[in-house]
């Protein structure tokens, strides 16, 4: 039953409608300590729709979820602070938590922005503003860390470093993680579990049984699954522009 | 026994009266006005402070007591434009501009029907502070203690919720429940400040203090402090002004807020030539 101790988050065939259509349907998917599972998909295909179910930002429309996690941390993919509102870096920090500034500095430290903790928020480069809030999320020591695209606007080593921080990150604190990547590489080489999604879930499973599917080359296109000598697996359906299933193969 | 002679005569003069009851709204002000600030709710509030006129209204027809009148109007105008938000596809400037002016006018027509009480219509618009009683102040000072300490409460899910909705609901927050709480707010200090400041004005005093303060701080906390005792400065100098002077009250105030507006603009040239 140890199994069953470490699972966070289970959704068993979940799904959100909205404006007469469903945005996501039929997502089951499980997330357990020490892991990351991984969402992959298009643009649209319902990554962070599916990311705000399993925060219970937005309600499930059918289907069960259960939520074992005591405490949840957040990366947004985007995030708009008003000019209106004076906030500094340190501020920003302790915007959900009650940490002290000692602990504040040592998450800033890991994401390499310590140096800007009393700057303003507004002045910050889109980089720096990722760094901040995954440090932000980091420091709330959370069980489960759901990050979108965390890395976007990062420099090129920025973003192996901070990749390498996610992995280690989800073993010393022991939390779950569920991540949204385009960076294929990543995932195929550092997650748990990989979930290729587009307006439901096409195929999911270890990287290495995603890479001999082959739903996988027809949402992510040959030369990306070849470059990466990664997805092979027997594609029963394919897709419309718009994402549904248009045929079966 | 010496002391209270003391302050019986203090409360005795109308000037004093004025002058604390003006504190003490400035004081619930600060901090509400920052958030409204934060929140782009300007115009939220002078509707509710327009549907504040029908509240004093029915509050006369049924000779009702005012603050509470124009408390529950305000909520349920608040609540009514939450509810419209969710079935119209009209935008939110809209709906506030309807239901503003629709409170207002049939405040003003049920106004034709009170003729059997003299009805002052300007001290509606623009608040007499000069003629705020004891009771008054301790409305305004019972009732300000409950808005701030239950602001203090939720401070940190309101808060989290102005600076992003999701992120304060995917981390426990529970910013649904927090937002409704200011919405009540909000209400709260539109129907004790009404008798004093108006309905025309009340969103004055909540803005332009906030206003001031956004001009000059740098962090949350310092905008909010700062934000209050712009306030209070305002109330005060704009009180002396209109005695020295003989002005209206509650226009003398906001005036002089703005004139602290005007001033507060200067640090902010002066750094933006600094670093040219």
């Amino acid at each position: 039953m140890a199994e069953n101790n470490n699972l966070l988050v289970k959704l068993d065939n979940c799904g959100v409608y909205k404006s007469s259509k469903w945005i996501v349907r039929g997502i089951s998917l499980e997330i357990h300590k020490g892991k990351i599972v991984t969402l992959i998909g298009p643009n649209g295909s319902g990554k962070t729709t599916s990311a705000k179910m399993i925060l219970k930002i937005l309600k499930s429309d059918e289907g069960q979820i259960k939520n074992f996690a005591s405490k949840m941390a957040y990366v947004p993919q985007k995030i708009n602070i008003d000019w209106t509102m004076p906030l500094r870096v340190v501020d920003f920090m302790k915007l959900t938590s009650h940490i002290n500034n000692l602990e504040i500095v040592d998450a800033l430290k890991l994401t390499g922005v310590d140096n800007l903790l009393y700057n303003d928020i507004h002045n910050l480069s889109g980089g720096e503003f990722q760094r901040v809030l995954i440090a932000r999320a980091i420091a709330k020591k959370p069980d489960l860390l759901v990050l979108d695209e965390p890395v976007q606007g990062v420099d090129f080593n920025g973003e192996i470093a901070l990749y390498n921080l996610i992995k280690k990150i989800c073993s010393t604190l022991n939390c779950g993680i569920l991540l949204i990547s385009h960076d294929l590489h990543f995932v195929m080489s550092a997650t748990d579990h990989v979930i290729c999604l587009n307006g439901h879930i096409c195929c999911s499973g270890t990287p290495r049984s995603i890479v001999k599917n082959s739903a996988y080359i027809d949402l992510f296109g040959e030369h990306n699954a070849t470059t990466l000598s990664l997805y092979q697996h027997d594609h029963d359906h394919s897709h419309g522009t718009d994402g549904r299933v248009t045929n079966n193969v | 026994m010496e002391q209270m002679g003391e302050l019986q005569i203090m409360f005795d003069d109308f000037f004093t009266r004025a002058l604390i009851a003006g504190i003490g709204i400035a004081i619930i002000a600060g901090p509400l006005g920052c958030l409204v600030i934060w929140r782009r709710l300007s115009y939220f509030g002078d509707t509710l402070s327009h549907s504040a006129l029908l509240g004093v209204t029915l509050a006369y027809s049924f000779s009702f007591n005012i603050t509470f009148s124009v408390f529950i109007i305000s909520a349920v105008v608040a609540l009514l434009l939450i509810n419209l938000q969710k079935r119209t596809k009209l935008a939110g400037d809209s709906l506030l501009g309807l239901l503003a002016h629709s409170t207002l006018a049939i405040g003003l027509v049920l106004i034709g029907f009170l003729t059997s009480i003299r009805f002052d219509l300007m001290g509606l618009l623009f608040g007499d502070i000069l003629a705020v009683d004891v009771e008054d102040i301790t409305i305004v000072y019972l009732g300000g203690a409950a808005i701030l300490l239950i602001l203090y409460f939720i401070w940190k899910s309101l808060f989290s919720a102005t600076v992003n909705y999701d992120l304060s609901a995917a981390e426990g927050m529970r910013p649904e429940i927090s937002n409704f709480i200011f919405t009540l707010l909000l209400a709260g200090v539109i129907a004790l400040s009404i008798k004093m400041i108006g309905a025309l004005l009340i969103t004055g005093l909540l803005l332009i203090p906030a206003a001031i303060a956004r001009n000059i701080s740098s962090s949350p906390r310092q905008m909010v402090i700062i934000a209050t005792l712009a306030g209070v400065v305002s109330v005060i100098a704009g009180l002396f002004v209109s005695l020295e002077i003989n002005t209206s009250s509650g226009p003398s105030i906001i005036v002089v807020a703005l004139l602290l507006f005007i001033i507060s603009l200067i640090p902010l040239e002066i750094k933006g030539q600094l670093q040219k």
